[in-house]
């Protein structure tokens, strides 16, 4: 079933086009072109044919039975998107809109990024299908995903420096809209979350809506059943409404986004937009923001990069009034911890930003106790983030 | 009749180019900004655009970038704007139009911001980010309390959204002279005038072109074909040169009637 939002691309009273007059052409082209290809069967064949031999899906579910016996209560199954080709399920959305840019006839790709990780996909995609790629990245993003930068380079990416901000994610949106609307004539942009105007929160959506496909049979045949609830960490929320998807419907199911509550819940020192944010407009679309009383965005931080913006997806705010998902935020030491825990149970180190959904998962483990089954999404791998953990390990140790 | 097509039937019957400024609000700081819009009124600028700041001005270029953040660093908002227009109304002429992305305004409340718009003297308001088909209430509750509500339209604006532009808007239309974001440029977009015919073929409203306009000739040239000019980056160039200096009223109101003598040229020519 489908659950689009209204014509104008509300959910419910969160999402909209808050664009400048220049985009608003430009962008329902993009929902004309977008509607056209969701019910082509050739775009889906050649996508799947993508996404199966190139990427590597199905990506498996694995049982966590060190980390569940650890945290001593629910079973822990990981979705493993870390396994994805280029290590995140940013490359499901990557070549999706790839595909289709190529289809409008667009060659000049934009993209933003914060941990490098969409920028990456976007840079892979655009190699594959010949396609001139520029990424817009935070000049503080830069300096901490420094090895992503040199992947991207690789890739045949141009990487652009945005120094303007809080140096971060929002601002590399805006630089990257910035190029968009004066380019916008052979210029498709990117966008790498159920962020901004309509349709991209619901092409995004449906681009990552293949991880919960997979996760609920995949569970279902491990288990007999369903999970007693879904954890992921939540960004801008692609990941997290990825794996929500499929499981909508089944109400017994809980829903739970984790935010990065980064040092603490205080003004500019963390990043959970439903513990201290408001209704209001960002980058096209109407969500929950961390904003002051005049209007303007606040500072954010989290340890982790790709979770570190003011805004979320509006589906999420809108989930998050009908009652259906549910937010919690974890810190930054919370994250480290969990991100070691892992590395040492397990053997696999998360990306920082889905740390924060294993550390979370961790304590409902303990709340929940052995009946309940926690399905987490693993949404990247954890290699980028080693010098990070390095330098944040240090500190830890001084202090 | 409202002020800003009283300013507009004025322009029109001077046979001259109207000349609208873009200033931000708080740039260099509230005290010479105010003095700064002053001087604008005097040098003979016919409507005053007022830019909030805000954190995120995705449309706009490094020039007006860097204006906000200098006011928000002077400590402006939305709230100072309004504060600053009301102390400045009294003594200047012109039309006042505020300029702002969309959530300074919802944040205030827009009853609340139409309220207070009104009450400091405000004629128009042009909300950046907030497209026809999101603007409809907002249009009504400014309409409620006589301030205009000015809609952009661009290059790549369908004819059916400029007649929807034509007809919720009111004061004036204000085109965008090519794609991209603010700033100044040596030359006039070549596709100006056609959008310009475009928006005449729907609509009485005047017309007024922005975006890359920095000269007398570039005024001379977009009033060939529209009601008036709007100057922007080039204008907060000339504040941000001007930095600390103890001429920087005289330099504005300079620039400002080299401007309008392009205009005051054609008249002579037109009467000669």
């Amino acid at each position: 079933m489908r659950r689009d939002p209204d014509v104008r691309g509300y959910f419910g009273e969160f999402g909209g086009r808050y664009v400048p007059e220049t985009l608003v052409e430009p962008v329902e082209e993009l929902e004309r072109a977008y509607f056209d290809v969701r019910d082509d069967p050739a775009f889906a064949a050649e996508l799947n044919r993508l996404l199966k031999h190139y990427v590597g899906r199905p990506t498996p579910v694995y049982e966590a039975t060190r980390l569940a016996a650890e945290a001593g209560g629910a079973r822990i199954f990981l979705k493993r998107e870390d396994l994805t080709h280029t290590g995140a399920h940013k490359i499901n959305n990557a070549l999706g809109q790839a595909l289709l840019a190529a289809r409008m006839g667009k060659r000049r790709i934009v993209a933003e990024t914060g941990a490098g990780q969409h920028g990456v996909a976007s840079a892979t995609a655009c190699a594959l299908l010949g396609l001139e790629c520029h990424v817009y990245m935070g000049a503080e993003d830069m300096d901490r995903q420094a090895l992503n930068v040199f992947r991207m380079r690789l890739l045949g990416a141009d990487v652009h420096r945005v120094d303007a901000g809080s140096r971060t994610l929002k601002d590399a949106i805006n630089e990257a809209m910035r190029d968009w609307v004066t380019n916008v004539v052979d210029t498709y942009y990117l966008l790498g979350s159920v962020l901004g105007p309509h349709p991209y929160p619901l092409m995004v959506r449906e681009f990552q809506s293949v991880i919960g496909r997979e996760a609920r049979a995949q569970f279902r045949e491990l288990t007999g059943g369903l999970p007693t609830a879904i954890v992921a960490c939540v960004g801008g929320g692609s990941n997290a409404m990825g794996i929500f998807d499929a499981f909508i419907e089944d109400r017994d199911v809980r829903l739970i986004g984790v935010e990065a509550g980064g040092e603490q819940i205080i003004r500019g020192r963390h990043a959970a937009r439903f513990a201290g944010g408001s209704a209001g407009v960002l980058q096209g679309t109407r969500t929950f923001i961390l904003q002051d009383d005049d209007g303007n965005i606040e500072l954010t931080h989290s340890i982790s990069a790709g979770l570190d913006y003011a805004a979320v997806g509006p589906e999420h705010a809108w989930l998050r009034a009908l009652g259906r998902a549910e937010y919690a935020h974890v810190s930054d030491a919370e994250a480290l911890d969990a991100f070691q825990r892992l590395a040492r149970l397990e053997g696999i180190l998360p990306a920082l930003e889905s740390a924060h959904a294993i550390a979370y998962a961790s304590r409902l483990a303990r709340e929940l106790g052995p009946s309940a089954a926690l399905l987490v999404n693993l949404s990247g791998r954890g290699d980028k983030d080693v010098q990070s953990v390095e330098k944040a390990l240090a500190q830890k140790d001084r202090s | 009749m409202s002020r800003l097509a009283g300013t507009f039937r004025r322009v029109k019957s001077e046979g001259r180019p109207g000349l609208v400024t873009y200033t931000t609000a708080g740039d260099p700081d509230l005290p010479r900004s105010g003095a700064i819009l002053e001087a604008l009124d005097r040098a003979g600028a016919d409507v005053l655009e007022v830019g909030v700041p805000f954190s995120d001005p995705l449309a706009d270029g490094p020039v007006i970038q860097r204006a906000t953040e200098r006011a928000l660093a002077a400590g402006s908002s939305l709230r100072a704007t309004l504060t600053l227009i009301g102390q400045v109304r009294p003594r200047i002429a012109a039309p006042i139009v505020v300029f702002s992305y969309a959530n300074p305004l919802l944040r205030m409340g827009l009853d609340a911001f139409a309220d207070e718009a009104a009450r400091a003297g405000v004629d128009g308001v042009l909300a950046l980010d907030l497209p026809i088909e999101e603007a409809g209430g907002f249009r009504d509750t400014l309409a409620a309390r006589g301030v205009d509500t000015i809609f952009l339209l661009s290059p790549t604006t369908t004819d059916a959204r400029i007649q929807k532009a034509a007809e919720l808007g009111s004061g004036f239309l204000y085109g965008i002279s090519r794609l991209g974001v603010t700033g100044a440029r040596d030359r006039v977009a070549s596709g100006a005038e056609a959008l310009v015919r475009r928006i005449r073929a729907h609509t009485a409203l005047p017309i007024a072109l922005g975006f890359g306009i920095s000269r007398p000739e570039h005024v001379a040239e977009v009033g060939a074909y529209a009601d008036a000019a709007v100057v922007g980056s080039a204008l907060v160039s000339v504040i941000a040169d001007a930095g600390s200096s103890p001429d920087l009223i005289e330099r504005v109101e300079q620039y400002v009637r080299w401007l309008r003598g392009a205009a005051e040229g054609r008249t002579q020519h037109a009467h000669a």
